[in-house]
C-alpha cells in the first residue's frame, strides 16, 4: 500500500509544519496572558488612569506611589531623540550604499555596519557612559552628563544598523528596469532615486524604520547605563530620565513575588507590549495601504 | 530611398563598442534620416540593441562598456557636446518588455514632464490625454487613470510606455523589439502607431521579426556579428539584396 504510506507521510509533514507555525503565535499569546495575570493585580490598589498619568514613581515609599508618566516620558524622549538622529542618517547611508557607492566601498561599508550591529549593547552603553557622558557634561556645563540626549545618541547608534541594512536591501531590490525606464526619459540620477527608487522601496524603508524604532524602545542595558535613571518628567533633553525598560530591569530583583511593586513592574511590561504592538500595527496598516496603491 | 534630399538625423561614423574585451560593434558607419522608420534586423548578438542603447547613451550605465567613434545627432556629437539628460529626452526608447513604473497610469505619463519642470495640473492633464490618444490607449484607460499601471494588460502596458515617451516630446523614438512579448492584435496596434508617428518623429526599430521590418520599415539594415552587412530601401533589401548573407537570413536559412 504505497499510496497509503505516502498519504500518511504527507499528513505528518503538513501537521508538523502547521505545529511549528502556530507555536510562535501560541507563545506570544501565552506571554501576553502571563503579563496580564501578573500585571493586572496592581489595579486593585490603583486605578489604570492613576497608574498611567501619575507623576510620581515611588515604589518603596509608604504608601508606595506607582505613577509611570515620568517613565513613559523618559522612553518617549529617548526614542524620539534617537529616531530624529538615526532616521535621516540611516536612510542617507542606505541610499549611498545602494545607489552611489562603488562596489568596493559598498562591501566595506556593509561589513562595517554589520559589525556595528554585532557590538553587544552593554559595550555600547559602557562607551556611551565613559565618553559621551563627560563630553555632554562639559559642552552644556551640566552637573551630570547622563541625560536623555546621551541616551538618544547611544540608541541612535544601535538603531542605525537595523535601519541601514534593511533599507539598503529594499533599495537594492528595486528592479533595474525602473531605473532604466526613468533614466531613459531624461531623469537625472537623483530624480530617479527620489521619485522612483525611493517610491518603489518605500514599504521596505518604512519596515526598516519601524524595526529600528522598535529596537530603541525595547533596548534596556545601554539605556540604563547612560540616561541617569531619574524617574522625573524631563523638561529638556539635557535632564536625566528613566525609561520603562530600565525601570523593570533595575527594580525587578528587589521586589517580592506577588507584591504590588512586582505587579506594577509587570503592568509596565503590558504598557511596553502595547506600545510595540501599536508601532507594528501602524507599520502594517501603512505597508498594506501602500501595496494596494502601487 | 524615397527622396535623396532627406535630412540626416543621426550620423554614425566608425562606431566601435566593447563590453570589457568583447567587441560588440565593429566599424559601423550609418545614417538615419529624419521622419523615417529605420529598421534593423539580424540574429541575436549582432549588436542591434547595443547600437540602440548607444544612441541615447543608456550604455553609459553598463560597467565595462567602451565606445569609440562619433555619433552625431543633428550634427552635434552626443558623447562630447551633449548633456546626457536632455539627450535622453530627445531620444526616447521603448524596451522589449513593457516597463511601467510602480505608479498610477497618470503618474507614469506625467513623470517625464514633471521631471522636466511642469507642475501645473491642467497642463499635465493635457499632456497625459494627448499622449494617450496618440498611442491609442486613451479610450481603454480614460476612466481609470489613477489606478496602478500594473493592472493593464501586456499590450496596454507597452502602449503606456510609448505614451510616456511621447509625453516628453522626443524627436527620435528607439524601439527595441517592442512587440516581442505581445499578441498579434497588440502588435498590429503598435505597428499602426509607428506608421503614424513617423510624420512627427524619427523611428529606429530593432526587430527579430523579419516580417515586421518589411511591413513598417522605410529602410532596413542587416547586422551580423556586430557588423553592418547591408543597408538600403526596405523593398530592395527584401526583394533583391546585394549580399548572400542578407538573403539567407531573410529567407530563414539561418538565424
Amino acid at each position: 500500500m504505497k499510496v497509503q504510506k505516502r498519504k500518511i507521510k504527507e499528513y505528518l509533514i503538513e501537521k508538523t509544519i502547521f505545529l511549528s507555525g502556530i507555536t510562535s503565535i501560541v507563545i506570544v499569546v501565552l506571554i501576553f496572558i502571563f503579563l496580564l495575570k501578573e500585571g493586572l493585580t496592581v489595579f486593585s490598589s490603583i486605578s489604570p488612569a492613576q497608574f498611567l498619568t501619575g507623576k510620581n514613581w515611588y515604589p518603596i515609599s509608604n504608601p508606595p506611589q506607582y505613577g509611570i508618566l515620568p517613565l513613559i516620558m523618559g522612553s518617549v524622549a529617548v526614542t524620539l531623540g534617537a529616531a530624529i538622529l538615526s532616521i535621516p542618517v540611516g536612510i542617507g547611508s542606505a541610499l549611498y550604499i545602494a545607489e552611489i557607492a562603488p562596489k568596493k566601498t559598498r562591501e566595506i561599508l556593509k561589513a562595517g555596519i554589520e559589525l556595528l550591529a554585532a557590538i553587544p549593547s552593554v559595550v555600547i552603553g559602557f562607551i556611551g557612559m565613559m565618553t559621551l557622558g563627560p563630553l555632554i557634561k562639559n559642552i552644556f556645563h551640566l552637573s551630570t552628563g547622563l541625560t536623555a540626549l546621551s541616551g538618544s545618541i547611544t540608541l541612535a547608534f544601535m538603531a542605525m544598523p537595523t535601519i541601514v541594512s534593511i533599507a539598503e536591501d529594499a533599495i537594492t531590490a528595486v528592479p533595474k528596469q525602473y531605473r532604466e525606464a526613468a533614466l531613459s526619459m531624461g531623469a537625472t540620477r537623483w530624480q530617479t532615486t527620489r521619485r522612483i527608487v525611493s517610491h518603489a522601496a518605500r514599504p521596505g524603508i518604512i519596515a526598516a524604520l519601524m524595526l529600528g524604532i522598535g529596537r530603541v524602545i525595547g533596548e534596556t542595558m545601554a539605556v540604563m547605563m547612560v540616561t541617569g535613571n531619574a524617574a522625573l518628567i524631563p523638561h529638556t533633553i539635557l535632564q536625566p530620565v528613566r525609561t520603562l525598560t530600565a525601570t523593570i530591569a533595575a527594580e525587578m530583583g528587589e521586589t517580592v513575588q506577588g507584591g504590588s511593586h512586582y505587579a506594577a513592574l509587570f503592568a509596565i511590561g503590558i504598557v511596553l507590549f502595547v506600545i510595540t504592538f501599536a508601532i507594528n500595527g501602524i507599520a502594517d496598516i501603512y505597508l498594506h495601504k501602500n501595496r494596494h496603491k502601487a | 530611398m524615397e527622396t535623396k534630399s532627406q535630412t540626416i538625423k543621426f550620423n554614425i561614423q566608425q562606431l566601435n563598442t566593447w563590453y570589457g574585451n568583447v567587441q560588440s560593434i565593429k566599424d559601423l558607419t550609418i545614417q538615419v534620416y529624419a521622419n523615417e522608420i529605420f529598421t534593423i534586423i539580424g540574429p541575436a548578438n549582432s549588436g542591434k540593441s547595443t547600437f540602440l542603447n548607444s544612441l541615447n547613451r543608456l550604455n553609459d550605465l553598463t560597467p565595462g562598456f567602451k565606445l569609440d567613434g562619433t555619433i552625431l545627432l543633428d550634427n552635434v556629437d552626443i558623447y562630447k557636446h551633449h548633456d546626457v539628460e536632455s539627450l535622453r529626452k530627445r531620444v526616447g526608447i521603448v524596451f522589449a518588455l513593457p516597463t511601467p513604473l510602480p505608479l498610477s497610469i497618470f503618474d507614469n505619463i506625467a513623470y517625464g514632464p514633471r521631471m522636466h519642470g511642469i507642475t501645473n495640473k491642467s497642463t499635465l492633464m493635457g499632456i497625459v490625454e494627448k499622449s494617450l490618444i496618440e498611442s491609442y490607449l486613451w479610450d481603454e484607460v480614460k476612466d481609470r487613470l489613477h489606478t496602478s499601471a500594473f493592472n493593464l494588460s501586456g499590450g496596454q502596458q507597452q502602449r503606456l510606455c510609448i505614451s510616456r515617451i511621447l509625453a516628453v516630446n522626443p524627436e527620435v523614438i528607439l524601439f527595441d523589439e517592442p512587440t516581442s512579448g505581445l499578441d498579434p492584435i497588440s502588435t498590429a496596434k503598435v505597428e499602426e502607431a509607428m506608421l503614424i508617428f513617423k510624420k512627427k518623429y524619427t523611428i529606429i526599430l530593432v526587430t527579430n521579426n523579419v516580417a515586421q521590418a518589411s511591413r513598417v520599415g522605410d529602410r532596413t539594415a542587416f547586422f551580423l556579428m556586430g557588423k553592418l552587412i547591408e543597408v538600403g530601401d526596405t523593398k530592395k533589401i527584401f526583394t533583391a539584396p546585394h549580399e548572400k548573407q542578407t538573403e539567407d537570413y531573410i529567407t530563414g536559412k539561418f538565424g
